[in-house]
């Protein structure tokens, strides 16, 4: 099954409590995926900065480790904040590629989970709601966000099963739905020196459209793309720096309501998703078409 | 008139209270927020006013009751109903009236996908459009729609009428434009006066059903197997 969650903050008063309503949400969608949870929040971005999120296995001695040795180097000026199994390092746009390099050669119990302007990913197996505790992101601000309930069948249920996946720099995608064509798509993807951290079928989708975007497709072509190559049921929500995108195969059997107000745009795989909203009674409330993109974006 | 208020009761409690309720007796349910399965399964005559939008299958399994929802109902909407009358002021999701035998459902907006599919008897009436593969292997019963119809409308149909008012996006196997005769227009009527629908024009609908080609085994074709 699956629960997917997305809010778009067009105010200052859904963006100030942008982690209250995504926590509220992601809760509402936990009998749609009751094993594991995740989110990616769009937050706050300063100049020439950029953040990489980590994720441990063992956060106590790995951060502290990872901490050290960057300390150590004393070309790296940095910021580091943990949050439970995860830590978001925020330094100098420049020395990005130095440090994400660092961290993958030096520390192989570290997986880095995103790095980007804006976006932060923070997942967990475990109900939604503990995840969204562990967190803590009823705390925070953001622009815009996007989460997933997951309620897995086709591969381990595991942190790196979770979503959402980055697909790029301040990218990432959610999904619901089961892809069959995931092997020999991952295959392919491999020849083009695309890697996998798990045999999860979302993950293909993400790498999927990360390699288009990467060979010069535009989001919305990428997403078209994949409307031809993909096989399986989807329906899939794409953050991106500016907003979020919304993808449902032609059959579109997984569900999917969108609502918009002044105020904002939201996801829900189901109108539950949505109740805890401001002012959901006087939202224009919608089904998306199948095999069309939709995109708000700021 | 006795309310329910999500608020205050579970959706167990309310729909044991609905089940268990008086012949004739009227309720008013009130915070749904989209709940899944409210007012299933009821098979006395009562009246059912649902003030809010609700989640998947309400009013599935009806039998002899008047369901009506004031906003939209997820999927499954009247899901094998038996009889009665279900009214939704708001859209529906995905396979409304699925495998339906009969009574009515009246939709105010519009329907999502696979509507009607596998109907039985069911009359569906739909103001606003369609999506794809509406009436998908329908066997008896009739979906009217006043607006657009997606792809693939009645596929691999059986003995259903679909009455279209505005365009149908293609046909599905084995489904045929047939003529509208003074019949099936006085049908149209009674379904729609059934309903209490009386703002259309029985000239703008055109008629749709099975070529029977795909149901009828054709000996001209055992070679093949």
């Amino acid at each position: 099954m699956c629960g997917i969650v997305g809010l778009f903050a067009k105010k200052e008063n859904i963006s100030d409590n942008l982690g209250v309503h995504l926590s509220k949400m992601l809760e509402s969608m936990s009998d749609r995926g009751p094993d594991s949870a995740g989110l990616a929040i769009y937050g706050k971005q300063f100049a020439s900065k950029t953040k990489i999120t980590v994720q441990a296995r063992s956060p106590k001695n790995d951060f502290q480790k990872l901490k050290k040795f960057l300390s150590a180097k004393k070309e790296i000026s940095f910021s580091f904040k943990i949050h439970s199994t995860h830590a978001v390092i925020k330094l100098d746009v420049k020395q990005k590629d130095q440090v994400t390099n660092l961290i993958n050669d030096t520390f192989p119990n570290l997986r880095i989970l995103s790095v980007g302007k804006k976006m932060e990913i923070y997942k967990e197996v475990g109900k939604p709601a503990e995840v969204v505790k562990r967190f803590q992101i009823a705390k925070m601000k953001g622009t815009h966000g996007i989460g997933h309930t997951r309620m897995a069948t086709e591969s381990a249920v595991t942190t790196l099963g979770a979503h959402p996946f980055s697909t790029g720099e301040d990218q990432c995608l959610v999904h619901n739905g089961s892809l069959s064509n995931h092997n020999s798509l991952r295959r392919e993807l491999m020849r083009n020196e695309m890697t996998f951290e798990t045999e999860n079928d979302s993950e293909v989708a993400a790498s999927f459209i990360t390699y288009r975007m990467n060979s010069g497709k535009t989001l919305k072509e990428a997403l078209e793309s994949a409307l031809v190559e993909l096989d399986g049921f989807y329906t899939f929500v794409v953050g991106t720096e500016n907003g979020f995108g919304v993808l449902r195969d032609p059959i579109a059997c997984k569900p999917a309501v969108l609502a918009e107000t002044p105020d904002y745009v939201a996801f829900g795989s189901e109108y539950r998703a949505l109740t805890s909203l401001p002012k959901i009674e006087k939202a224009k409330v919608w089904e998306p078409e199948p095999a069309t993109v939709y995109f708000w974006g700021h | 008139m006795h309310i329910l208020d999500f608020n205050k009761l579970s959706l167990r409690d309310i729909n044991k209270t609905l089940q268990e309720s008086d012949k004739n007796s009227f309720f008013s349910i009130r915070n749904p927020k989209g709940s899944h399965a409210l007012a299933v399964g009821i098979n006395k005559k009562i009246t059912v006013k649902v003030v809010g939008s609700v989640g998947y299958y309400c009013a599935g399994m009806n039998k002899f009751s008047d369901i009506k929802v004031e906003g939209s109902a997820g999927p499954g909407l009247g899901e094998n109903m038996m009889s009665g009358n279900i009214h939704v002021t708001g859209d529906v999701s995905q396979y409304a009236g699925a495998s339906g035998h009969g009574g009515s459902i009246l939709v105010e907006g519009n329907a999502s996908s696979r509507c009607g599919i596998s109907m039985k008897g069911v009359d569906i009436i739909v103001k606003g459009n369609v999506g794809h593969m509406s009436a998908f292997m329908a066997q008896k019963g009739n979906l009217v729609i006043f607006g657009d119809a997606g792809h693939a409308l009645g596929d691999s149909i059986y003995e259903a009428n679909i009455y279209v008012a505005g365009e149908v996006a293609s046909l599905g196997a084995d489904c045929i434009e047939k003529k509208m005769t003074k019949k099936h227009l006085s049908d149209l009527g009674h379904i729609l006066s059934n309903a209490n629908v009386s703002d259309y024009n029985p000239d703008t609908f055109r008629r749709f059903g099975s070529a029977r080609s795909l149901y009828n085994f054709n000996v001209d074709n055992a070679k093949i197997y």
